[in-house]
């Protein structure tokens, strides 16, 4: 709230970060070419958090913004892993 | 609308574009949840349903939709350097890409269309009841995905042409922001479509 001052970010950050997820892209798409059997789904999910991390970040710049949207998202990242987790226990158990 | 005169207050209308960005984080998650649950009691057709998707089309659809959030991102530094030339050369750039994407997804869908694999269509029920769900779900998760596309397409290109009649400059541009912040959402749905429906066979 303090500083209301518009930050500008610049080109080559944002060219960096696309090049960053393309790579990661590239890197899922040959991991689970591969068969690693059960460790495909979790390289796979591990990397699209990554890059969701990013995009969050950057892309829709959380790491300049207030603060109290940051925590917010966060929130509601955690209410989803929480309820997906919940779900799982329940049928991996029945 | 015709906030220019008032006093300019950017968290506001930010923060009113969360809220509604986690409606829409909540909506998929929820698909995200049902798809889980029947790949798990339906894992072998899962698996070999989804073996049949394009891989190579899915990456391509992906690199297309990551250029195209970049671009609108970086068409808001442009606004904020006053730079109105490049800031819409790069929103026409990522409706050219959006518009890619819809084309890539016609195909896409008309190839199993052409197979005669749609919902509700007699060969797919042959198949059985975990191609069943598998298809229904991908139909369903995709579409609504492009729907999402669609929408932020037509968001863009009422941005882009604000920003050319200097409706959106560098003292006011918090809705070209919140255009991009959708154009995000809907990429980073995306990244978690893409690895479960074509890479995780």
């Amino acid at each position: 709230m303090e500083n209301e001052k518009n930050h500008i970010i610049p080109y080559k950050t944002f060219l960096i970060i696309l090049a960053v997820l393309i790579t990661l892209t590239v890197i899922s798409v040959t991991l689970t070419q591969i068969s690693l059997g059960t460790l495909t789904v979790a390289i796979a999910l591990l990397i699209a958090s990554v890059k969701s991390a990013y995009v969050l970040l950057y892309f829709m710049h959380l790491k300049f913004e207030s603060r109290f949207i940051s925590f917010a998202t966060l929130g509601v990242i955690l209410l989803l892993a929480v309820v997906i987790i919940l779900t799982l226990l329940d049928y991996l158990n029945r | 609308m015709s906030a220019i005169e008032t006093p300019r207050d950017t968290l506001t209308p930010k923060i009113g574009m969360w809220l509604f960005l986690f409606t829409e984080m909540l909506l998929f998650g929820g698909l995200f949840i049902v798809y889980t649950v029947y790949r798990y009691k339906n894992a072998t057709a899962f698996h070999l349903a989804a073996e049949e998707l394009s891989v190579f089309v899915g990456t391509f659809n992906t690199i297309i939709l990551l250029i195209s959030s970049a671009t609108v991102a970086m068409s808001i530094t442009a606004i904020q350097k006053n730079n109105k030339r490049l800031s819409v050369g790069l929103l026409c750039i990522t409706i050219v890409l959006g518009l890619a994407f819809l084309v890539n997804k016609y195909f896409e869908w008309g190839e199993h269309l052409r197979e005669q694999i749609f919902p509700g269509s007699h060969e797919l029920a042959l198949r059985g009841h975990g191609d069943v769900l598998f298809y229904g779900l991908y139909y369903f998760m995709t579409g609504l995905h492009a729907l999402h596309i669609i929408v932020g397409l037509v968001l863009i290109v009422i941005i882009t042409i604000s920003v050319a009649k200097e409706k959106i400059n560098a003292e006011s541009f918090v809705f070209l922001e919140n255009g991009g912040l959708y154009w995000h959402l809907v990429d980073l749905i995306w990244i978690f479509l893409f690895p479960l429906f074509y890479l995780i066979t």
